[in-house]
């Protein structure tokens, strides 16, 4: 991973995060739901960052189960770390929305069920990493891809299932007042993704390369 | 499996193979090259590397550094058309206790997709010489019989690489010499025979090299003496390893003598 | 194909062979079942009235707990006498051997279920046969997708230390949509008022589901298996 790309897109999340609360503070006020809606420039953009994250994560798994690319597995690390981050933060902003907007601050409504599952699938799929020994890169691989398939399901759960939260259908059509601040926001998480990524990529690295380190050490 | 891709078994080289785990290293940079109608024997202290070198010449298991070829052949290529040709006796014996002698030997001589199941059962029975127990369950035979059976159901499908770890735990004299007089027949058929063992006395005639593994690092044992004195002597010989963490690995894993 | 089904045919039988010399994992799963049943029967039974839609609630439930023991068990028994290497150095392709184990896992589950379906039918007052195809169809999908996920996740699991305690761990958070959609599909098929139309959508949710564990697991059980 090439050390300058961690500076850059760091320096580039942070001029999107410094101009994104201007963006929203200019979005229309939404009548209805009032300033709670303001935070929906927040939890799409970190539902968007996790979906990337979730990707990048089955694809790596994928390369690193069939091709045995050591770097996919750094990076699927890297990627099933950022997507619990960003997928908490969407948890964490679903409530504050829901409570307003449906009067509860959790439902068992589709959408917010696959993403919790999702969410428990990251943790476990991290609790393998720490605890399963010796050889459990490759098990965790396999669970990497079983997360990835859940995906598309997250996608259209909205669109088959009865269900009271928004589809993402929504989205597109929304008008150029919310749908400017709302897609420079999910710029800027992508973004903050990426560059968390290649940072944490960057520590991997360096701790394989001191796991050769040692070994070499003991070649002697 | 017919035999589609016809692997050649004449040598089976190891080249620059590591295997590390994290920060262990099992195995470290071993080459060598086994031939057919020889027969290894593989030594070494516990803990040396055995086993991870036998599970990685089985193609159970993938080097994390360096090549294993059969021919020309590396074990991804070769598939199951290699593993047809592959026989492994393992430390734990790869039997059901449940199933008797005969089913395990049946059961397992369909999977290798073999013809005249039955006979050829039988057939591994009578040299196992346990024709007369071939319907009882495995789990009330004693680790000798076991041993035996699981060498023939080792050898069922006509291996051409026989890797056997430690093949004489648990067996009688007699069981030791028929197994010894095996691995001759074994010889001159032209398969390649390794064999890790600490019953040095028992092999010393059998073997035609020695390699010693210790701390995961493969050397030849020469040729001249009796094989108990080479190992001694190669025990005393490798450098300790520098470092304090080598110090330290070193203590852990403290050569141990075989069991006379 | 024939010898692909061959081996599978190979492993379904020798494990059938083993489970009728020792019973072993038949009869502990059942009891378990059962206690599980009860268990449930007094924490949502008051005065001989189950508490609204809890049947096919408990009925899931306690199929995804059994499962779970019930393939844990079915792998030790692979891992006994390292006889896993000895399945794996076959020169057969490794996806027969996880079909193998996998029928083997479901022919248990249907005894289980089985009973299951009696006792909650029974205990709960739960009209469950009222449409039997129908329940019979959820089961068998929402088996199949819960059993195909849990024969690779044990299988995978044996080479780790603590693969007792990561099996639920790895297994509950990916097979949750299975369970859910059975869940729901059940109490479609049970409350007053049948929604066989609701039951049916479920029955295709679980269809799909199924299909892509299945298709996963077969593919990434090679990969999955080598050390």
């Amino acid at each position: 991973m090439n050390k300058r790309a961690f500076p850059v897109l760091m320096g580039l999340s942070l001029v999107f995060f410094a101009v994104a609360p201007v963006l929203i503070v200019r979005a229309p006020y939404e009548q209805e739901m009032g300033l709670i809606q303001k935070i929906f420039y927040f939890h799409f953009a970190s539902w968007m960052a996790m979906y990337l994250a979730i990707l990048v994560l089955g694809i790596a798994s994928a390369l690193f189960l069939f091709r045995r690319k050591p770097a996919a597995d750094r990076l699927a690390v890297a990627a099933a770390e950022a997507a619990v981050v960003f997928g908490l933060m969407g948890l964490i902003t679903g409530p504050l929305w829901a409570v307003k907007s449906w009067g509860v601050w959790w439902t068992w409504d589709a959408r917010t069920t696959m993403a919790m599952i999702l969410e428990l699938i990251l943790v476990a799929y991290l609790i393998l990493r720490a605890y399963g020994g010796p050889g459990s890169d490759r098990l965790a691989a396999g669970l990497g891809m079983f997360a990835m398939a859940n995906l598309p399901f997250l996608y259209v759960s909205t669109e088959i299932w009865r269900t009271i939260h928004p589809p993402t259908s929504v989205v597109p059509t929304l008008p150029v007042d919310f749908g400017l601040p709302l897609w420079w926001s999910v710029a800027g998480f992508v973004v903050l993704c990426l560059a968390l990524l290649t940072a944490r990529v960057r520590l991997e690295e360096q701790r394989a390369t001191l796991d050769r380190l040692y070994l070499a050490l003991e070649e002697e | 499996m017919p035999p589609s891709q016809n692997v050649d078994f004449t040598q089976v080289t190891l080249s620059n193979v590591s295997r590390s785990y994290g920060r262990r290293r099992a195995l470290s940079q071993v080459n060598v090259v086994l031939s057919a109608g020889e027969i290894i024997g593989l030594l070494g202290p516990n803990g040396a590397g055995k086993s991870t070198l036998l599970g990685l010449l089985s193609t159970l298991a993938e080097p994390s550094g360096g090549q294993v070829f059969y021919g020309d052949l590396s074990a991804s290529q070769g598939g199951a058309a290699l593993r047809a040709q592959i026989g492994f006796l393992s430390h734990d014996l790869q039997l059901y206790p449940e199933l008797t002698a005969r089913e395990n030997l049946e059961f397992f001589g369909g999977l290798y997709g073999l013809d005249r199941v039955p006979e050829r059962a039988t057939e591994a029975l009578a040299r196992a010489n346990l024709s007369v127990r071939a319907d009882d369950g495995v789990d009330g035979f004693s680790r000798g019989m076991r041993q035996r059976l699981a060498l023939e159901r080792t050898l069922l499908h006509a291996p051409r690489l026989v890797l056997l770890d430690e093949p004489f735990t648990g067996l009688d004299e007699a069981s030791c010499t028929a197994l010894v007089s095996r691995l001759t027949q074994l010889r001159a058929a032209g398969c390649i025979v390794v064999l890790a063992t600490h019953d040095l006395d028992l092999v010393d005639p059998l073997l035609d090299r020695a390699v010693f593994l210790r701390l995961g690092r493969l050397g030849e044992l020469g040729s001249a003496g009796p094989l108990r004195a080479r190992y001694r002597a190669a025990l005393a010989e490798s450098p300790p390893p520098r470092g304090a963490r080598g110090q330290a690995d070193a203590a852990r894993s403290a050569p141990t003598e075989p069991a006379p | 194909m024939r010898r692909f089904f061959q081996v599978s045919w190979l492993v379904v039988r020798k494990d059938l062979r083993v489970e009728s010399r020792n019973k072993e994992m038949l009869l502990t799963t059942l009891f378990f079942a059962v206690s599980c049943v009860l268990v449930f029967s007094f924490g949502f039974v008051r005065g001989g009235e189950a508490l609204a839609g809890s049947a096919s609630g408990v009925l899931w439930i306690t199929i995804a707990f059994s499962g779970t023991l019930a393939l844990g068990r079915a792998f030790e028994r692979e891992r006994h006498h390292d006889a896993l290497r000895g399945l794996l150095l076959a020169p057969a392709e490794r996806p027969a051997i996880y079909v193998g184990k996998l029928l083997g896992v479901l022919l248990l589950l249907a005894f289980v279920e089985a009973l299951v379906v009696i006792m909650v039918a029974f205990l709960f007052r739960a009209p469950l046969f009222q449409h039997g195809w129908w329940l019979l169809t959820l089961l068998g999908l929402g088996t199949v997708g819960f059993a195909s996920v849990g024969t690779l996740f044990s299988a995978m699991l044996l080479r780790t230390r603590s693969r007792a305690v990561l099996l639920p761990v790895l297994l509950y958070p990916v097979t949750i949509p299975v369970l859910i959609m059975g869940v729901s599909g059940t109490f479609a098929l049970v409350q007053p008022e049948p929604d066989l139309a609701l039951a049916r959508l479920w029955a295709s949710m679980l269809c799909f589901f199924d299909v892509v564990f299945l298709t996963l697991a077969l593919w990434t059980f090679e990969p999955v298996m080598t050390e």
